[in-house]
């Protein structure tokens, strides 16, 4: 899986967990639920779908390295490999 | 036989718009079944019917405007004698009913009533279009031309599934011709038995509709006004150790699928359920007097992202293990985004809960949802000093605050809930 293609997948359902905001707009290093409004219900409805859409499982003590997107796509990335 | 009332969805709704009828006359009903969907200021609420029986006959019809309490359907309950349905000539509450205008399009849906429909045939029916207001706003959407099409539903009327076939091509073709769709006759039907006052009204939207936001927000105000204008509170605070329940929580989301992994707020919520026990004065309501209830149904209070709140109710929550309520809050909380709830859930909470998730203020001081007579209060957990074991150490801390209704408990009564509450947060393997 690519990097381009691992963004389009968080943009995507993060376009769905908020959909008034514009993920895209997110710079790498911006706190995702912060930047988007999420609250901890939806961060763990987003992760859940981000499993079954890609197939990578995120344990609870790597929640840390999702806080962010340009930490969340280096995880992801380095996960499907 | 009995009459289905409006349902009371809190104290600040007044009235309910009548969308889709889900049943229709002779059908078996069963308690949870869903009868129709109303349009309140909390969202489209699916209303659901408690007691088994046979619907009768409607009272009202998709299009109404009536208020809490008013008769929406006759039914037959189980072990009634039977009635042959006859024309209703009981005296109707007030309704508003919509007043079809040449620019707002077809009138809106008829009853099935004898009297209805002998009275339809007397007046202009070819002007008349029998129509749910959901078939109606689709088509009027998709400049579908109501005339053209035969319904499907009851009486005939067009049915939403009548116009999406009509878009697919697969029934008549509409033909278009505006002319015949302004339609200026006014509802006449049932109209000796309403008051004189009508107000025009635009038809109901199937979900959220402009204005639902800020009709979210007037729901809100009113409650929280007659909270603070009724009700005098009291407020207590108390600092729990959460060392032991997050460490529970760890341990046991290591060892689940992120799917079934849960939340602190589940624990908040069991450990409230548990602590009612001993306090079941907080678990009730103010009606010219203390009412305790037997279930406990938790309210939980969710924030809206545009605005505004909704308090659906976990029920029986003390008889549900944490991952029932889990799975009841991943069902739940996607509705109330969606303004999609039932009615069992937004009308009879008897404590709610307000917690602030992660990374949130560490107190909240909650105003208590009337009739109820308590809310409790979860802040962010944070990492704070604390004295444990005679020892100062740095520990997850929860600031739990509870208000009162103090025309009903005293702060002893709180005091013991929070202590019971800590009590039960200390031993999570036991929730």
């Amino acid at each position: 899986m690519t990097r381009e293609e691992i963004q389009s997948a968080i943009f995507e359902l993060l376009k769905k967990t908020a959909p008034d905001t514009d993920p895209t707009s997110l710079k790498p290093d911006e706190n995702i639920r912060e930047a988007l409004n999420i609250d901890s219900f939806d961060a763990l409805q987003f992760l859940v779908a981000l499993n079954e859409k890609l197939g990578i499982d995120i344990p609870e003590e790597d929640y840390g390295k999702t806080a962010t997107l340009g930490s969340l796509t280096d995880y992801l990335e380095e996960k499907s490999q | 036989m009995t009459e289905f009332l409006m349902p009371s969805l809190g104290a600040d709704m007044e009235a309910g718009t009548l969308v889709e009828w889900k049943k229709k006359p002779g059908d078996q009903l069963k308690p949870g079944d869903i009868i129709a969907e109303v349009e309140t200021q909390k969202g489209l609420i699916e209303i659901e019917v408690f007691e088994a029986g046979i619907l009768e006959d409607y009272l009202i019809e998709e299009g109404d405007k009536v208020p809490v309490g008013a008769p929406m359907a006759k039914l037959k309950s189980e072990g009634t004698p039977g009635k042959i349905p006859e024309k209703d000539s009981e005296t109707h509450p007030i309704q508003e009913k919509e007043q079809a205008t040449e620019s707002e399009g077809p009138v809106p849906s008829d009853s099935i009533s004898e009297e209805t429909s002998s009275k339809e045939k007397s007046s202009e029916e070819k002007h008349r279009i029998k129509a749910s207001p959901l078939a109606r706003s689709i088509a009027e959407k998709n400049n579908v031309d109501l005339t053209s099409l035969t319904g499907t539903g009851e009486g005939g009327a067009i049915t939403k599934a009548d116009v999406e076939q009509a878009m697919a091509g697969e029934k008549e073709t509409p033909k278009q011709s505006p002319e015949t769709t302004a339609v200026k006759d006014t509802v006449e039907k049932k109209a000796e038995q309403e008051t004189p006052s009508k107000q025009v009204m635009e038809p109901p939207a199937p979900s959220s509709k402009p204005g639902q936001q800020e009709s979210i927000r007037a729901a809100v105000a009113a409650a929280m006004s007659r909270s603070n204008r009724e009700i005098p509170h009291y407020y207590l605070e108390k600092k729990i150790d959460m060392l032991a329940a997050m460490s529970w929580l760890k341990d046991t989301n290591r060892q689940r699928e992120i799917s079934g992994r849960l939340l602190p707020a589940v624990l908040f919520i069991k450990a409230v359920a548990k602590a009612i026990d001993s306090t079941p004065a907080l678990n009730a309501v103010w009606d010219n007097g203390l009412q305790l209830k037997n279930e406990v149904n938790i309210g939980f209070v969710i924030s809206l992202r545009a605005g505004g709140l909704l308090v659906p109710a976990i029920r029986n929550a003390d008889t549900k293990n944490v991952d029932e309520i889990m799975t009841a809050l991943n069902d739940m909380i996607p509705r109330a985004r969606a303004l999609k709830l039932r009615s069992s859930e937004l009308s009879d909470s008897t404590i709610t809960i307000t917690s602030l998730g992660e990374n949130g203020a560490e107190k909240v001081f909650g105003v208590i949802y009337p009739p109820q007579v308590a809310i409790v209060g979860f802040g962010s957990i944070v990492n704070e000093p604390l004295v444990h074991d005679g020892m100062l150490a740095v520990r997850p801390v929860l600031h739990v605050t509870l208000a009162g209704d103090h025309r009903a408990t005293d702060g002893l009564t709180g005091s013991r809930f929070l202590e019971a509450l800590n009590n039960h947060l200390q031993n999570p393997e036991k929730l």
